[in-house]
């Protein structure tokens, strides 16, 4: 770390949790409902190379894009920030998963009745990476309810991994949900370092 | 299921590759393996001349805010401000603080600090 001759230090610690989902699940809103800053947004450029280049050299000529993300911020006392991450809702950006999910505390994949299977490939994703995670189901008022058991099956969970029903929008409902997946990912860690 | 680890881009989204950031005309890196939310802050005024972009940076950073933080306010892509802050590290304009090493597990500390934390929200 470069030192400095200023009385300016940067003493804090930041970690963060991720909110994943399908497209539209509610992932900017629950991150909201928590943050406190508005949620903030920023772009990552991605180029699309044409196919079958293999030569890396020069890809800053070709056609970028960007993939936005946007996140939130709770300081939880002057020496520790929690950001609070809402994934890309286009899925196929799997590198900025990648980023996303290094180093998170845990995950909160949210799940949308309507149509659960477009969060399938966020809990492939965490159940890949070791991730822990819980499934928050966003409770659209014109959404059919399914009890807790009817998504744990339809999604194929282990069943230790826990899963709330709640509403994106609602802070309290979002706080419960932190709550849960904080409350599972310090089960974990104890019940690790007990082994 | 478990996710191909290769699998960075879909057939919809075509072959992806990360560019470098070019700035100035040169590609330069980002040196210094700045996360997400590594902490920054400006410890200094810069002596000589610098791009219109990195004052921006040392201005919106008078407090520690992360990486993330600092590419929303600057509006500028993340790869972009990376190499901006890596180079005014470098130059001793700015100190970082890294997440830590990412392999290793969160403190129970510290997991517990972030929980009693978002109780008392
Ligand atoms: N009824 C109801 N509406 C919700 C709830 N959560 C979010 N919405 C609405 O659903 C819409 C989409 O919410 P967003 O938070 O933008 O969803 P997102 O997952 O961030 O969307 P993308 O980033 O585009 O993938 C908004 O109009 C929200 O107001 C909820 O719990 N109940
Ligand atoms: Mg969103």
């Amino acid at each position: 770390m470069a030192s400095g001759n200023s009385e300016r230090d940067v003493t804090a610690t930041a970690v963060k949790i991720v909110v994943a989902g399908g497209f539209g699940v509610g992932k900017t809103t629950l991150v909201g409902s928590v943050s406190e800053i508005p949620p903030l947004r920023t772009e990552e450029l991605i180029t699309e190379a044409s196919a079958g280049v293999d030569d890396l050299s020069g890809v800053e000529r070709k056609n970028t894009t960007t993939v936005a993300l946007d996140f939130g911020r709770i300081t939880i006392n002057p020496k520790l920030i929690l950001y609070l991450f809402g994934t890309p809702g286009q899925n196929r950006f799997w590198f900025m998963w990648d980023e996303l999910a290094r180093g998170a505390l845990g995950a909160v994949v949210l799940a949308d009745t309507r149509r659960l299977d477009s969060c399938f490939p966020a809990v492939d994703f965490f159940e890949g990476r070791g991730v822990p995670f819980i499934v928050g189901v966003n409770c659209f008022d014109d959404a059919h309810r399914y009890t807790v058991e009817e998504v744990r099956a339809a999604l194929d969970l282990d069943p230790h991994v826990p899963v709330v029903l709640c509403d994106a929008r609602a802070r309290q409902s979002t706080k419960d949900v932190l709550i849960t997946l904080m409350q599972y990912v310090l089960a974990r860690t104890r019940l690790a370092s007990a082994r | 299921m478990i996710v191909d680890q290769d699998a960075w881009f879909d057939d919809a989204a075509g072959p992806l590759v990360r560019p470098y950031a070019v700035t100035g005309g040169r590609t330069r890196a980002d040196t210094h393996g700045l996360d997400l939310i590594t902490l920054v802050v400006a410890v200094r005024e810069p002596a000589g001349d610098l791009e219109p972009e990195s004052l921006r940076i040392l201005r919106v950073c008078q407090a520690p805010m992360s990486v993330v933080e600092v590419a929303a306010h600057v509006n500028l892509p993340l790869q972009v401000v990376k190499v901006l802050l890596s180079d005014l590290i470098t130059q001793n304009l700015m100190i970082y603080r890294s997440a830590g090493p990412s392999a290793e597990a969160p403190s129970p500390q510290i997991l517990q600090a972030v929980l009693d934390g978002i109780r008392k929200l």
